[in-house]
């Protein structure tokens, strides 16, 4: 028995590693065909980005094992000095590292560069972990009116927003990366999990729709129908104070929302205003121009059919009609080659590996490991969603990628390091009991 | 802390998560399996759809020599996208344009309906020379490429209204028929029009991928979804290529056209219209557009006019010959018959005129060509005891005359023919008013004049038709399409004309033997060859009277029915005849005994009134 608790796979959740391998596997073997060319066409050719990803992957392969080595303890105690060096050096890049194709985020070692906001994530993750299961009550409503006591119920929130707030805040203004930036709103769910109230969400997806409705039709015809709906919940609902006062204030807010999406949309870069119109279709989309990605996006997968055109079969992805085919666009390769049977398999892959993932964060007894896994859970799922989502339309163009498949160094190693410490934090569940 | 109650959000979440991964695979199913768009999408960006041009047909005589073949020539094509930083001097230098028809010709690729994407042809049909030149040079000149076509070749220069030409397709016609794109080429005139559709064989498509930036990668699945182009079918013509050179020779200087066909199968052996034109002219790419414009507005001559199918003439005196069949037919006259012949005919003052043909009987009125003679038979004909009312014998003579072929189409394969008149009781009705004409008043259609019109190839039908005494075969101009040469059945059907008594073409053989032997065209008797002729004078309002002669020989077992007319040329037996007994003779003996006449007629230029011969006998 000794022995086999010393053993490195000793309480591996062998699934979890085994979805990632297939993941990472078909990754690559896209990655291949959207880079595809009969001139070079051996795998190890490292001028190619397949055989540099090949380097990516075995090294992930390192890194992974060495996390399955180090004490899971190790995690837990250098948790705020992860979060701490990590913060600093995205605050660094933009100064120390050297600007790669206008990106401000890369610091460069020869022909190999690291952003470290990817690492962020894991960092910001273990940070959130041990803040959040270090505190008796997590994030709770409260029935009580005084301010302070609002402040003092909700300084866990406060904190725990902080913790996402600073990376989120930094990556996007120093380094200007949205995509990197944006991630960092995904652990909301964690915090959901961890009893945050249920209004913040739906404030949030209200808001969320209220801003999208106020751009596709007239906002005058947008608020009448929200002082009719306002109407009628006064005359449905018992007309007591405390009603009328919610109601009032949900009404204000609305229309506060809708006044505020003007604003907010004209101050919003120029290349993220038209992502938004191309996504809603407001206006003429010029599809040679800003149209052009999630067009040439849609046609590769949508020309994919039932089977798709075969391995190396894909017209738009060989042929560089796919921008980013490689990064951002990979699920174009995989619609486009394997058509709607292979991009259902890589969701329902991946939405698998999310699933179990919440599973095992539900079987942790240390709420440190639990935060932890559904942290995982939500990084990875809002990659999917978003990443996929933008190639067919129903999200606007953020540069992210997806997680196992797209090239990239950074990208892998963060995902890979982000999942393998919870792997062994799942490994060390039993241990811990002992 | 409320743990469990918390515990519970791990299926919200679950469900949160399983519920967008359903969306977003109903969104996979919809685009990649409900809506085809993408799929046309894709293939409009990858794929271009490359065409094979076949090879025209050959059009080959009756004896296996070659009419028509193809050379090949090359268009120069440019993807202005993919041309953009050539070296536009060097090239301008070698397509001997400068810059300002560069830059027009750039500017044509790049605007609707072409596309700085699409390749477009940038000069047509190079010369050899500059292709030669260009050729070497090609590689330096991105964006642009050479296209082989094929032009037709003609080895003689001649035939060319009967060949027609080949041209650029119309819009119009592109629009209509999904086989044409614009810039292909279609047969406009002639056999090339009628027999498009064997000649021009299949196209076949080549799919080939390209990138983003154009450049070609490859054949799509290896080229399993290409189709070869099928070559057009040969045809083999019932024209003899000697025959028209020599018909052609001996009209030069002359309007007016000569139609032979052999009457045992309807299979037209020449089919001059002259002036006519070297069809190699319309062949070329720049020197093309400037000969057919030259032609076009040649109003003097009218080269592109086909004389042969669309002039209508009247037929003169060769419609006697119809006349004096129906009459027989309807026995109203019989071989002996004579009428009074006074200088003219003389119920209407001495008019239509004539010679003074006293008592002369039926093969010797033909031989003779007495006016008067026809005049009277034209009558006996409409105002038969037969049909009472006038109008109804006017009629039977008019449907007797069309079963010859006369105002109809004949239905031949060439296109453009016009059917010729024979005018109705309802055109006199209109012109006279109903009641208010008689046989006599229009008694000169019995010679073929007033408003008897016929072209020369319904002129050569009715000769024909005399000759095989009492049918035709719709005249027709192809023998075979293809290697088994496959003929329309629609040329195999005989066609009975309304006189079918062969007495009567007894006698009309007769006369037409005499008019050789000591008639109008004894001047062009065939040395060794028994022939049937007869000399038509028709006279026109437009000047000078054409002459006609129509004649089919040998009289036993007929091989050329024939006809020529030449335009206001006077007398019928002073041109038209000796050039058909020029024909006739080569033709069945293969020599030509007169080279002095030969050398004669050839000279002649009736046109510019030089050379002329000495007017015979009226």
């Amino acid at each position: 028995m000794r022995k086999q608790e010393h053993s490195l796979f000793f309480g591996v959740d062998k699934i979890t590693v085994f979805t990632y391998a297939i993941l990472v596997l078909m990754g690559w073997l896209n990655i291949y065909a959207a880079v595809y060319n009969e001139d070079h066409q051996n795998i190890f050719d490292t001028t190619q980005k397949y055989g540099k990803q090949l380097i990516w992957i075995s090294s992930a392969a390192f890194i992974a094992i060495l996390i399955l080595i180090i004490d899971a303890g190790f995690f837990t105690v250098f948790a705020y000095v992860f979060y701490a060096v990590l913060l600093l050096a995205c605050i660094a890049v933009p100064y120390l590292g050297r600007e790669v194709k206008g990106s401000r985020s890369w610091f460069r070692f020869g022909d190999f560069g690291v952003q470290p906001a990817e690492f962020m994530k894991f960092a910001t993750n273990l940070a959130l972990a041990k803040f959040l299961s270090n505190v008796n009550i997590e994030v709770q409503e409260s029935r009580r009116n005084k301010l302070s006591d609002i402040l003092k119920n909700y300084q866990n929130t406060i904190i725990a927003t902080i913790f996402l707030g600073l990376p989120l805040v930094i990556i996007k203004l120093l380094q200007d990366e949205t995509g990197l930036a944006i991630v960092f709103i995904a652990f909301i769910i964690t915090l959901y999990r961890e009893g945050l109230s249920v209004n913040f969400l739906i404030f949030g997806l209200f808001s969320a729709l209220l801003f999208v409705l106020s751009l596709v039709m007239d906002q005058n015809t947008l608020m009448i129908i929200l002082a009719v709906i306002a109407a009628l919940s006064i005359l449905f609902v018992k007309r007591n104070r405390k009603n009328l006062i919610i109601i009032s204030i949900i009404l204000t807010t609305a229309c506060g929302v809708v006044f505020g999406t003007n604003y907010v949309y004209n101050h919003l870069e120029d290349h993220q205003r038209v992502r938004i119109d191309v996504l809603l279709g407001r206006g003429t989309v010029n599809l040679k121009k800003e149209g052009y990605n999630v067009n040439q996006a849609k046609i590769a997968i949508g020309s994919g059919g039932f089977f798709g055109k075969g391995y190396l079969q894909g017209t738009q992805t060989k042929y560089d009609f796919v921008p980013e085919q490689d990064t951002d666009f990979i699920f174009c390769t995989v619609g486009e080659e394997w058509g709607f049977l292979g991009s259902s398999i890589v969701i329902i892959l991946e939405l698998f590996l999310i699933i179990r993932i919440i599973f095992m964060a539900e079987r942790q007894r240390s709420p440190f490991s639990r935060i932890y896994g559904y942290g995982v859970a939500s990084v990875l799922f809002f990659h999917v969603a978003v990443n996929v989502g933008m190639t067919i339309g129903l999200m606007p163009v953020i540069g992210i990628p997806l997680p196992f498949f797209s090239y990239g160094g950074s990208s892998l190693w963060s995902f890979t390091i982000l999942l393998f410490i919870f792997i062994k934090l799942d490994a060390n569940r039993l241990v811990i009991l002992r | 802390m409320n743990n469990s109650n918390l515990s519970d959000r791990k299926f919200i979440i679950s469900a949160f998560f399983i519920i967008v991964a359903i969306v977003y695979i109903s969104r996979l199913f919809y685009i990649q399996i409900i809506d085809d768009q993408y799929k046309l999408d894709a293939r409009n960006n990858a794929f271009r759809y490359r065409t094979e041009y076949p090879v025209r047909g050959y059009i080959y005589d009756r004896n296996g020599k070659l009419l028509v073949f193809n050379e090949p020539s090359y268009d120069l094509l440019v993807t202005p996208k993919l041309a953009k930083g050539c070296d536009t001097i060097a090239l301008c230098k070698v397509l001997e344009i400068n810059k300002v028809e560069f830059l027009r010709r750039m500017k044509k690729a790049t605007q609707a309906p072409n596309s700085p994407r699409k390749e477009s042809v940038f000069e047509k049909q190079l010369s050899p020379k500059i292709y030669a030149a260009l050729q070497e040079k090609l590689y330096r000149f991105k964006g642009f490429d050479l296209q082989a076509r094929n032009v037709r070749k003609y080895p003689r220069p001649i035939a060319a209204h009967l060949l027609g030409y080949v041209g650029e397709v119309s819009k119009d016609k592109a629009a209509k028929d999904s086989y044409y794109r614009e810039g292909d080429y279609i047969g406009i005139s002639g056999i090339e029009r009628s027999y498009e559709e064997p000649l021009r064989g299949k196209k076949g498509t080549q799919i080939v991928m390209v990138d983003v930036h154009n450049k070609t990668k490859g054949r799509f699945m290896n080229g399993q979804f290409d189709t070869l182009a099928v070559p057009g079918k040969a045809l083999y013509s019932s024209i003899d290529i000697d025959m028209q050179e020599y018909g052609e020779k001996l009209m030069k200087g002359k309007k007016g056209a000569i139609v032979a066909i052999d009457p045992q199968t309807g299979e037209i052996l020449c089919l001059v219209s002259s002036p006519g034109y070297d069809p190699n002219l319309l062949v070329g790419g720049k020197e093309r557009s400037r000969n057919f414009t030259k032609l076009y507005y040649d109003s003097l001559n009218l080269p592109l006019f086909n004389r042969a199918l669309m002039a209508m003439y009247p037929p003169g005196s060769t419609f006697k010959l119809i006349d004096a069949l129906i009459a027989q037919q309807d026995n109203l006259i019989s071989r002996s018959t004579g009428f009074p012949c006074n200088r003219g005919y003389p119920p209407m003052g001495g008019h239509p005129k004539c010679h003074a043909h006293g008592g002369v009987d039926l093969p010797g009125s033909i031989a003779t060509s007495c006016n008067s003679y026809y005049s009277y038979v034209f009558r006996e004909i409409v105002d038969q005891k037969k049909y009472p009312k006038f109008e109804d014998g006017y009629n039977h003579w008019r449907d007797a005359v069309r079963s010859f072929g006369p105002n109809t189409k004949l239905g031949t394969d060439l296109p453009y023919d016009k059917p010729g008149n024979v005018p109705s009781v309802e055109y006199y009705n209109k012109v006279f008013g109903k009641n208010h004409w008689r046989s006599n008043t229009v008694v000169s259609l019995g010679i073929g004049q007033a408003e008897l019109t016929l072209v020369p190839l319904q002129m050569a039908n009715v000769v024909a038709s005399i000759a095989n005494r009492g049918f035709y075969y719709t005249p027709h101009c192809i023998k075979g399409v293809g290697v088994e040469k496959k003929l329309d059945p629609r040329f195999k059907e005989k066609h009975y004309t309304y006189v079918q008594n062969q007495v009567a073409y007894d006698n009309v053989h007769d006369g037409m033997q005499k008019c050789f032997d000591a008639g109008t065209g004894s001047a062009s008797r065939i040395p060794g060859i028994v022939a049937c002729g007869k000399t038509g004078t028709a006279e026109n309002p437009h000047g000078d009277s054409h002459a006609v002669f129509s004649c089919f020989a040998p009289r036993y077992n007929p091989k050329i029915a024939i006809v020529c007319l030449v335009e206001n040329a006077g007398f019928g037996g002073t041109w038209s005849a000796p050039i058909v007994s020029l024909i006739v003779e080569k033709y069945l003996t293969g020599k030509i005994t007169r080279p002095d006449l030969e050398k004669r007629l050839m000279e002649a230029d009736l046109i510019n009134r030089k050379n002329l011969l000495g007017s015979g006998h009226h």
